[in-house]
């Protein structure tokens, strides 16, 4: 079935001042243990660079020539791991959504494809939701029953001493055809109840760690608490009802949200993980 | 997928204890609810049937709790039956609704027990401690326990209220307090009597050896009613 | 059948098992995140755009026919916290109940053999509508209105609010119910053609974060 965008999610009618407009693609295969970069294609804002394999992991990172996106803009990234590959995507700045100069919202789509026996890491810098800006964000990942992914995401609402942007994304895990993992959310200048003690009370900045790993097993995860301490922020890791464990976390700036996720991380891998 | 429960139970076809049968066609097993204000006794009472009992016949305990899983934790501490015999409800600061008003989690945890340790002969559903009007359903129990004690005042039996009035049966707990707080048993009696009528009353020292007796062999009793009436 | 039949259902008296649960109302006055009408208010709205709209969103699939036991795995898909996927599941065991002792049907019979330990709590209520007579809006409204008021009595408990203060929060947010009501089934409206993930599945940190906590205090009023 084709992904389909739920109304908060829904693309912006067409801009009468169109902007731009991108799509990237990174494909990695497995051959004979290691992994090939069959597909390296930057586009508008997104140039790609290869960086130096870690054993059999082919390493990519985004580079954002631009300050995308802003509104109007339609961006997209395809990552596809296959025949066992093992691909690690990282980028070099973060993104920084921003007004546009027209008032139609920009969006940012991520789709993540990872077949049988491949790993797929996707560990980007933070998106920082600028005051006045707009942006949809999707991120789809369809992984193969056998498919191991890590994602981190982290979402800055405002740039230091500014209010937020409207952010609304959209998270779809999907595993052997199943959905997994459904996550929306809708933020800042127009949303409803977002700032509110049952959603982000005073917290603006928020993360995501997700491990998607069929050797992982449920009883190993108990639900954890990661930090206590109200000024370090909250984060809990919990298993999902199939083999993941999802961090969530939120903090008050990007700063205690970045160690937050950190120290979720090293909980996860645990011991020499 | 669900990796969070396990399908194993069977499917159930009965939604409230007027039936006497399971779903498979087997007697469940008798539902005595004990119920009273605070502090009278009525975890202690369920501890000393525990005791007394649970030799003679298989038997489970359900708590429910005004705000903690205190009560079910001090019958595991007491270790009066194995732990997974005992399980707690928990009542959102309204015992009396979880026992009359919406039943719907106790029949739940009864039903659980049954098939988790079962087969059960007695199931003892004790209510978080509340006011004089606090009774069972009898979608819940068959038969109910109403507990008060000495140190409440000789004046309860003589105010009744439906718990006093209706339960098929009083324990006045606590008589060797009796003197100290100074309390007229006989008189106790006597307003028992005139609100019950006919209904059975019992006088208890659960502190003495023994002194659950009166109210074990009230359940002895019932529990011979249940077995003959619906075999 | 006749409408009134949501009444009985959306009836705070309804024998269901949610008088003991605060709808994380408890974690949430504990925080000092809601102290008065005004922060039960924010807390609630924000309550009933995220989870409300997600399970009214389930709720009014059931009521429209759809197979509820892929709507119990879009719930659980959607529930990324164990302690909140459990409490659904138990409350939708004793909603099951009431359910077919109410309106009894083949499909609330079928729905309790597949999920004997229970299906999630809006799946449930949205085939109770449906075997009710209601409409999937009818079902959307049940499951809004409820997600608001649990935690508002629970709220009257826990800081001894006054309860005319805590029906006039409810009664405020009738048109936010009003608008997760209408847009729950507008996408349930969109599943033949887009699939399950037509549903919403707006997501609310604290809640989340803070239900797991809960359910690990010793101590505590409500289940959760």
């Amino acid at each position: 079935m084709i992904p389909t965008i739920p109304e908060a999610a829904k693309p912006a009618p067409e801009p009468t001042t169109p902007g731009v407009r991108a799509t990237a693609r990174i494909a990695a295969t497995g051959r004979g243990g290691a992994t090939t970069l069959t597909a390296l294609d930057g586009d508008g804002p997104f140039e790609l660079r290869r960086l130096r394999p870690r054993g059999n992991e082919a390493r990519v990172i985004v580079v954002g020539a631009m300050s995308a996106p802003l509104g109007g803009d339609r961006l997209r990234i395809e990552a596809t791991a296959e025949h066992g590959a093992s691909l690690h995507i990282t980028s070099a700045t973060a993104t920084l959504a921003l007004k546009g100069a027209t008032a139609a919202p920009a969006t940012y789509d991520v789709a993540l494809t990872a077949g049988e026996g491949t790993q797929l890491h996707w560990l980007p810098k933070p998106l920082i939701s600028a005051v006045g800006s707009d942006l949809r964000q999707t991120l789809t990942a369809d992984l193969a029953r056998t498919a191991r992914l890590v994602l981190r995401e982290e979402q800055i609402l405002g740039r230091a001493g500014e209010p937020p942007g409207r952010l609304a994304t959209r998270l779809v895990v999907r595993r052997g055809g199943r959905t997994l993992l459904h996550q929306q959310a809708d933020y800042g200048p127009g949303a409803v109840g977002w700032d509110g003690p049952a959603v982000l009370a005073d917290h603006r900045a928020i993360g995501q760690l997700l491990i998607v790993d069929p050797s992982l097993e449920y009883a190993r995860n108990p639900p954890r608490l990661l930090a206590e301490a109200p000024e370090s922020g909250q984060a809990l890791l919990a298993p999902l009802a199939g083999p993941a464990v999802l961090v969530t976390a939120v903090a008050r700036d990007g700063l205690r949200l970045r160690r937050l996720l950190d120290t979720a991380e090293a909980a996860v891998r645990g011991p020499g993980g | 997928m669900h990796l969070d429960h396990q399908d194993g139970f069977p499917e159930r076809h009965t939604y409230s204890a007027a039936a006497p049968v399971r779903g498979d066609g087997t007697r469940r097993a008798l539902r005595i609810g004990l119920g009273g204000p605070v502090g009278t006794g009525k975890t202690a009472t369920v501890a000393a049937l525990c005791r007394v009992l649970r030799e003679e016949f298989s038997i489970a305990v359900v708590t429910n709790d005004i705000y903690t899983r205190e009560d079910a934790e001090f019958l595991r501490r007491e270790a009066v039956l194995p732990t997974e015999r005992i399980v707690a409800v928990e009542t959102g600061a309204c015992p009396h609704t979880a026992i009359r008003d919406d039943i719907s989690a106790n029949l739940e945890a009864v039903e659980d027990l049954e098939e988790s340790v079962g087969p059960l002969d007695l199931v003892l559903v004790e209510s978080g401690g509340d006011n004089l009007t606090a009774t069972f359903s009898k979608g819940l129990v068959d038969a109910q326990i109403f507990v008060i004690d000495t140190a409440g005042g000789d004046d309860i039996p003589r105010k009744g209220g439906p718990g006093v009035t209706t339960a098929d049966l009083l324990v006045v707990n606590k008589t060797d307090l009796a003197p100290y707080v100074g309390v007229d048993l006989d008189g106790m009696a006597r307003d028992a009597k005139a609100q019950r009528g006919e209904l059975p009353v019992a006088f208890t020292a659960l502190k003495q050896p023994d002194g659950v007796k009166p109210v074990a062999d009230w359940v002895r009793a019932q529990l011979t009613h249940w077995t003959t009436a619906t075999a | 059948m006749t409408r009134a039949a949501l009444l009985v259902l959306a009836d705070g008296r309804f024998p269901a098992g949610g008088h003991a649960h605060s709808g994380g109302a408890e974690p949430a006055v504990r925080a000092g995140r809601v102290t008065d009408s005004t922060s039960l208010e924010t807390f609630c709205r924000g309550r009933l755009h995220t989870a409300g709209l997600v399970a009214a969103g389930l709720a009014a699939a059931a009521a429209a026919g759809h197979d509820p036991l892929a709507l119990d795995e879009a719930a659980d898909a959607r529930t990324p916290v164990p302690a909140l996927r459990s409490t659904a599941r138990k409350l939708g065991r004793q909603m099951m109940r009431a359910a077919r002792a109410s309106w009894p049907s083949a499909a609330l019979d079928a729905l309790a053999a597949a999920r004997p330990r229970g299906a999630h709590q809006p799946v449930v209520l949205g085939l109770a509508a449906r075997s009710a007579g209601l409409t999937p809006l009818d079902a959307a409204y049940a499951v809004a209105y409820e997600n608001i008021s649990g935690p508002a009595t629970a709220v009257v408990r826990l800081l001894s609010l006054d309860p005319f203060d805590a029906t006039a929060v409810l009664a405020r947010l009738a048109t936010d119910v009003d608008r997760v009501a209408a847009a729950a089934t507008r996408a349930a409206d969109r599943i033949p053609a887009e699939g399950y993930d037509a549903l919403p599945a707006a997501s609310a940190p604290l809640l989340d974060i803070t239900a797991e906590a809960h359910a690990a205090w010793p101590v505590r009023l409500f289940a959760s």
